[in-house]
């Protein structure tokens, strides 16, 4: 799979490289980041093997872009590197990007590695199928890795119709057994278990509509193929646990509805494939309060998830859970905003808090401050093998 | 009978002189109809333009005269229909770490604009309200209400006289938004009575008080008689702080169309 990725990055970039050589062309962009992170763990570790209450990351993501004259072709490569210093699992390398995108009048043909994000909600992402998540980036969900794929989109006045087509499957990352924020068995990730025979290389496949009626945004899609959650099972030893990744039918639905200030949200799934049929939701509101102190404008978030899978499908934290959470965001030259937040199981009291702060220092630096922590988890919760692994993570990157 | 025809023509011309006359007259119509009638003059000296595409510049300065600038992409296209707004796509090449954040907005009249913005990190398309109308853009002295595109409909006019402004004679005109959640009481415009461009805009808030001052300099002509100011300077009086829009050549007729301005293109507007 990696060799495909660089080989297929690559030949992006040459391309791109190429092209732009051409005397009637542009010039390639370059931009990205490159970053340092560290996280603080005050606890000390629960788990055997996992390793100190400290660890630093360097984290480099440069970007290529080169668009024909004209617009009809564009080309994207991005490759994202973490190097860490404690977790031999958490330093990866991954492609973000690596496409080519033609275009002729309603039509969109994208093919390579992209990231699709589909979702309206902030607690949770639910309808998010096409890419894999990045597990050791962040347990939030929203890094995902680079997904082979031949995407064709049409544009009508009634809305907008994308077919995926899904050669390749990513594996979900996870900490190794030194790391931090990991199930009490570590995964071993180097022996999935598919119950396709294909395994890997089962081509999935997604249809998707969406448009907008007036204030009221919608996305519906079916998804067919190999699930991205794996379900896991102890290996011989007892010592670890093999991923699982099932064959799965899953349609969802996206809406949002702007009223004012109020944003009305609700993503849903259906999910069949693993154990009994299963619908999972979750829906809220947000409502911004502008300019309440100057240009700073505060938005207050409350979300409820709920998740009816059974015990043969992955587990969730997310089955009856309350989100509560504030977007401050100041409106500055420096674009300072914080979003804090905790979601609570009102059944077990489990919570877990966050809080994310960022802002830019001059022109090309941002300074970044998340803290996660974790409460209330009873012996056999997911959770509760997080127990003692709240962090505060600081992270420095220069964008260029 | 022989001089009736040419007698006929002479009235008919006086009446028509007359009515040519009167839609400038003071005395025959409303302050609020002269009012509209110059705004929609500079409205439709605009008229088929097309589309456009420009890049700005935009300098950002709080009161100890620090700078920071931030580079845009900014494509418009033209909706014919009054009663519908133009559509607009805002895409920001700095500072880096926000390359690739896009707004993009389906200006309405009186009901709020669609407005959507482009996370490029995420690659997630949020749509968001659009009655912050008042909020600064992107913490500049403008204004969302200010960036988006006006449309001749959204205000209600009134004339107020005429003044010298630089070289040229302009035309005073105060408007008053009639959309909702306008952070402005009204706003006085100058509007040049040669080429019909607006020079001059005093922003009142919602106190009454004068607020902010925004000229339009540096005007040039386009083909087919397409003016565009290529610096607008926004001064915010209470607190001394300052943006500039520093505009490239701009270009017309570029082949834009609906297609360019749709939620499902902000994925590759870098």
């Amino acid at each position: 799979m990696k060799t495909l990725s660089l080989l297929l990055g690559f030949a992006a970039v040459v391309l791109s490289l190429q092209s732009a050589a051409a005397a009637e062309l542009g010039p390639v962009n370059i931009s990205g980041f490159a970053g340092v992170e560290t996280r603080l763990f005050p606890w000390n570790p629960a788990l055997p093997g996992q390793q100190g209450n400290a660890e630093i990351s360097l984290i480099f993501q440069p970007e290529f872009r080169y668009r024909a004259t004209g617009g009809k072709h564009q080309f994207s490569f991005i490759p994202f590197f973490r190097l860490d210093s404690r977790d031999g699992r958490r330093s990866h390398f991954d492609i973000r990007e690596a496409y080519w995108l033609y275009r002729a009048g309603g039509w969109e043909i994208l093919t390579g590695f992209n990231k699709v994000f589909w979702g309206v909600t902030e607690s949770n992402h639910l309808v998010n199928i096409i890419n894999q998540v990045d597990l050791v980036e962040d347990l939030d969900g929203e890094d995902y890795l680079g997904q082979p794929m031949i995407n064709v989109t049409k544009f009508h006045d009634w809305g907008q119709l994308d077919l995926y087509i899904l050669p390749g499957f990513r594996e979900r990352t996870f900490p190794g057994a030194d790391g931090r924020l990991r199930t009490a068995l570590p995964v071993d990730t180097g022996n999935p278990l598919y119950t396709s025979s294909l395994g890997q290389k089962h081509v999935d496949v997604a249809l998707r509509y969406s448009h907008y009626f007036g204030d009221l945004d919608v996305g519906a899609y079916y998804f067919y193929g190999t699930g991205r959650e794996p379900t896991f099972i102890p290996n011989q030893a007892g010592t670890a646990l093999l991923p699982r990744y099932d064959i799965i039918h899953q349609g969802g639905v996206d809406v949002q509805y702007t009223a004012g200030a109020w944003l009305l949200k609700f993503e849903g799934i259906i999910r069949a494939g693993q154990g009994g049929t299963f619908a999972a939701l979750t829906t809220g509101v947000e409502y911004t309060l502008y300019q309440i102190s100057g240009a700073a404008d505060l938005g207050l978030l409350v979300e409820y998830l709920h998740d009816g899978r059974g015990q043969l499908a992955p587990p969730t934290p997310f089955d009856d859970d309350i989100f509560v959470g504030m977007r401050l965001a100041l409106n500055d030259i420096q674009d300072t905003s914080i979003l804090a937040g905790a979601i609570v199981d009102p059944s077990t009291s489990e919570t877990f808090y966050t809080i994310e702060a960022e802002r830019r220092i001059g022109d090309h630096y941002v300074v970044e401050l998340r803290m996660r922590f974790f409460t209330g988890a009873d012996p056999g919760e997911i959770l509760f093998s997080f127990a003692r692994d709240d962090y505060i993570q600081l992270r420095l990157a220069r964008y260029f | 009978m022989k001089n009736s025809l040419p007698k006929t023509l002479s009235r008919l011309l006086i009446a028509g002189l007359f009515a040519t006359l009167l839609p400038g007259g003071v005395l025959a119509e409303t302050t609020e109809q002269k009012g509209f009638e110059i705004a929609a003059r500079s409205d439709r000296s605009d008229r088929g333009f097309g589309d456009s595409q420009v890049e700005l510049k935009m300098i950002l300065r709080n009161a100890k005269g620090q700078v920071t600038v931030r580079n845009i992409s900014q494509k418009i296209l033209e909706v014919p229909d009054e009663n519908l707004g133009d559509k607009s796509l805002v895409v920001f090449n700095s500072p880096a770490d926000i390359y690739g954040t896009a707004l993009l907005s389906h200006a309405r009249i009186l009901d709020p604009d669609d407005q959507w913005l482009y996370l490029p990190a995420l690659k997630r398309v949020k749509r968001i309200s659009s009655v912050n109308k008042s909020g600064p853009f992107v913490g500049s002295e403008f204004a969302f209400e200010d960036f988006t595109a006006l449309e001749l409909n959204k205000y209600s006019y009134r004339y107020l006289g005429e003044e010298p402004c630089g070289d040229l004679v302009c035309d005073v005109v105060e408007r008053t938004p009639l959309y909702e959640y306008s952070g402005y009481t009204k706003q006085i415009a100058w509007v040049d009575q040669s080429v019909y461009q607006t020079r001059k805009v005093d922003f009142y808030d919602r106190k009454g008080a004068l607020l902010k001052t925004l000229s339009f300099e540096d005007y040039r002509e386009y083909k087919g008689g397409i003016w565009r100011a290529h610096t607008l300077k926004m001064v915010n009086h209470l607190t001394g702080k300052s943006t500039d829009l520093v505009f490239s050549d701009f270009t017309f007729k570029t082949g834009l169309d609906n297609n360019d301005f749709q939620k499902g293109i902000l994925r590759r507007v870098r």
